[in-house]
């Protein structure tokens, strides 16, 4: 690795360790996910440093997709994040708590 | 210049048709008239399943197998192609339990108006009039779109594509059930959650792994890391295979599984515990043996521990469980364990560990599509009855229906002269072959302790007093008896004659790049 793509690629995992972080200790269940996008924003990043580095376009394109993706997955989880909000008043995700063991 | 990439029509169309399928579908609910939707929805999905496995079943047998397409984005191999069928098998099962109506008074196992909140009159309006969410079906079509779009994936760009569009549709559906709709949203909430997570692992370990072989082609990074490994390569590896894990519920990444199984309908639970695991096995199987293949040294023994805990968790956990479906969860977990037994061997030209799972996979696929189904018959008068409790006494009142699910339960039990031995008897001649016999060790005696619980259910139904409050079973519709009739057959005669299926998973070879 070239020292300006080490950079980035750090960055990336310093971000990706935060969205980790977040997931595992927030409990807001519109917060986790927001934790979620941020896993994914990280991997876009080293996706398109670690492109420009080996000169091909496979890194970038992959990142085009991951944004779409991500972009589904929100439209999904809203959802299901919005049922439980409505039917419960909070969108904790230590609240449902019915399935256990 | 740009120069467009070849696709192969001829070996796709099957996964073309079902996506088509799904997209039709949408259009069905868009224009169609409510009474037309359901018969429609069930009709389209059907020809499009039998189409498509028609299709496979060609391909399969044709000569254009073993090419890849695509710019080598897919690859049409024996064992994809095999698991494509089998997925296809499974959900058209799927399809005939999703449109079952005569168990609960004329109305499907999915919420009338999933938006409608629980307990308001707007939802016992939905009831009253009928209403049912006949979008089901395009999404379980997109499902299967990306199942088998996963089983064929040649580079890690498709891979994480397929991987979220068989993922997504399944979130929602796991969040439709029409009863105890609490849990099913619950269930919900857990599964996409864990699921959003653990494709932000799999996607960074893509992402260094890409970075280490500058090539998101499988076959391409084998021949890199054929050349020397390194940090990126094996933190890659580790973080991708969390995604994997993940979704076929191993230890320690299982947590979903019995909630998921549980709160999920159970015509869902049925076909979906049996395809995403026939999936998720398939590409699993091909990125570990095409892309890191070189590097077996280093993730045997870390996938031999992580099939120790899970066999022998999800076999421990199972016995202690009071309800039937989550007992069916953790036996899920057990037999990610044993498939990832087979998953330390390595590919073999005659009968390898390719071999192996898929067998396992066509087993297991069967055994669990009807015990869920079977399951979804056995009814009190709030719908369906999960306590083992009461169902002591059913194989008294319903000789034949307990029959059939001692059958289902000693298939994957691994008992002799069933699909489920055949099953375990080659995934562990793998492993042995690779020389994991600690590893193969605790499998034999994590099917110990899982016959036990099996057989509990068994004993429970057959010798035990009916209750007052005893579960009954409902007349079902010829689809969903026909379901649970086909995969008894099918167990038996895996189990009696395995002859034709394991010359042909021999024919279809090992997964290439």
């Amino acid at each position: 690795m070239t020292d300006s793509t080490t950079a980035y690629v750090i960055l990336s995992a310093i971000l990706f360790t935060i969205g980790t972080i977040g997931v595992l200790t927030r409990r807001n269940a519109i917060v986790v996910f927001m934790c979620v996008e941020l896993m994914l924003n990280a991997a876009n990043l080293a996706l398109v440093a670690f492109s420009r580095m080996h000169g091909n376009l496979d890194g970038q394109v992959t990142a085009f997709f991951v944004m779409v993706v991500a972009a589904a997955e929100v439209v999904v989880g809203l959802a299901i994040i919005m049922t439980i909000f409505r039917t419960r008043n909070t969108a904790s995700v230590d609240e449902p708590r019915m399935l256990k063991w | 210049m740009f120069e467009s990439p070849g696709i192969s029509y001829a070996t796709l169309w099957p996964v073309l048709l079902v996506l088509g399928v799904a997209c039709a579908g949408v259009m069905v609910e868009a224009f169609a008239p409510r009474a037309a939707r359901f018969n429609a929805q069930v009709g389209l999905a059907v020809v499009g399943l039998a189409a498509a496995l028609a299709g496979t079943v060609a391909i399969g047998s044709g000569a254009s197998l073993g090419a890849s397409t695509g710019e080598g984005a897919l690859i049409v191999d024996g064992p994809g192609v095999f698991s494509q069928g089998l997925v296809l098998l499974v959900s058209l099962g799927g399809v005939a339990l999703f449109a079952e109506r005569r168990l609960d008074n004329g109305v499907s196992v999915f919420a009338g108006q999933a938006a409608a909140l629980p307990g308001t009159p707007a939802e016992r309006t939905a009831s009253q009039r009928g209403l049912e969410h006949t979008e089901v079906y395009p999404l379980m079509m997109f499902a299967v779109g990306g199942m088998m779009l996963f089983c064929i994936s040649g580079d890690l760009l498709m891979l994480f594509v397929a991987l979220e569009v068989l993922s997504l549709p399944l979130y929602l559906l796991t969040g439709l059930a029409r009863r105890r709709r609490l849990l099913s949203q619950e269930a919900a909430l857990k599964y996409f959650l864990l699921g959003a997570f653990s494709s932000g692992f799999f996607l960074y370990g893509l992402a260094l792994v890409y970075g280490f072989a500058g090539s998101m082609s499988l076959a391409e990074i084998g021949a890199v890391a054929e050349e020397g490994s390194s940090p990126l390569l094996l933190l890659g590896i580790g973080l991708m295979a969390v995604g994997l894990l993940f979704k076929t519920g191993a230890v320690p990444f299982h947590s979903w599984t019995p909630d998921v199984y549980q709160g999920a309908p159970t015509p869902v639970t049925a076909w979906m515990s049996a395809a995403t695991k026939i999936a998720a096995f398939a590409a699993m199987l091909r990125l570990f043996y095409v892309a890191f293949g070189a590097e077996g040294d280093i993730w045997r023994p870390a996938i031999g521990v992580v099939a120790v805990l899970t066999m022998l968790l999800g076999a421990s956990f199972a016995i202690v469980q009071s309800d039937v479906k989550r007992m069916l969860g953790y036996s899920a977990v057990a037999h990610t364990g044993f498939l990832l037994t087979g998953l330390l061997g390595v590919q073999d030209d005659a009968f390898g560990s390719t071999q192996a799972v898929l067998f396992y996979l066509t087993a297991y696929g069967f055994a669990t599509l009807g015990a869920f189904a079977i399951v979804s018959l056995v009814r009190g008068p709030n719908g369906e009855v999960g306590s083992l409790d009461r169902w002591a006494g059913l194989g008294r009142t319903n000789p034949w229906v307990a029959a059939t699910f001692a059958v289902f339960l000693l298939s994957m039990a691994g008992l002799p002269l069933t699909a489920g031995f055949i099953g375990k008897w080659g995934v562990f001649a793998a492993a042995l072959g690779a020389g994991q016999w600690p590893v193969v060790g605790i499998a034999i005696v994590s099917s110990i302790i899982a016959v036990f619980f099996y057989v509990r259910v068994i004993m429970l139904m057959f010798f035990n007093d009916a209750r007052e409050d005893a579960a009954t079973v409902a007349t079902p519709s010829y689809a969903t008896s026909g379901v649970i009739a086909l995969s008894a057959v099918a167990t038996v005669a895996l189990g009696v004659i395995p002859g034709p299926v394991l010359s042909l998973l021999v024919d279809a070879g090992g997964f290439i790049g």
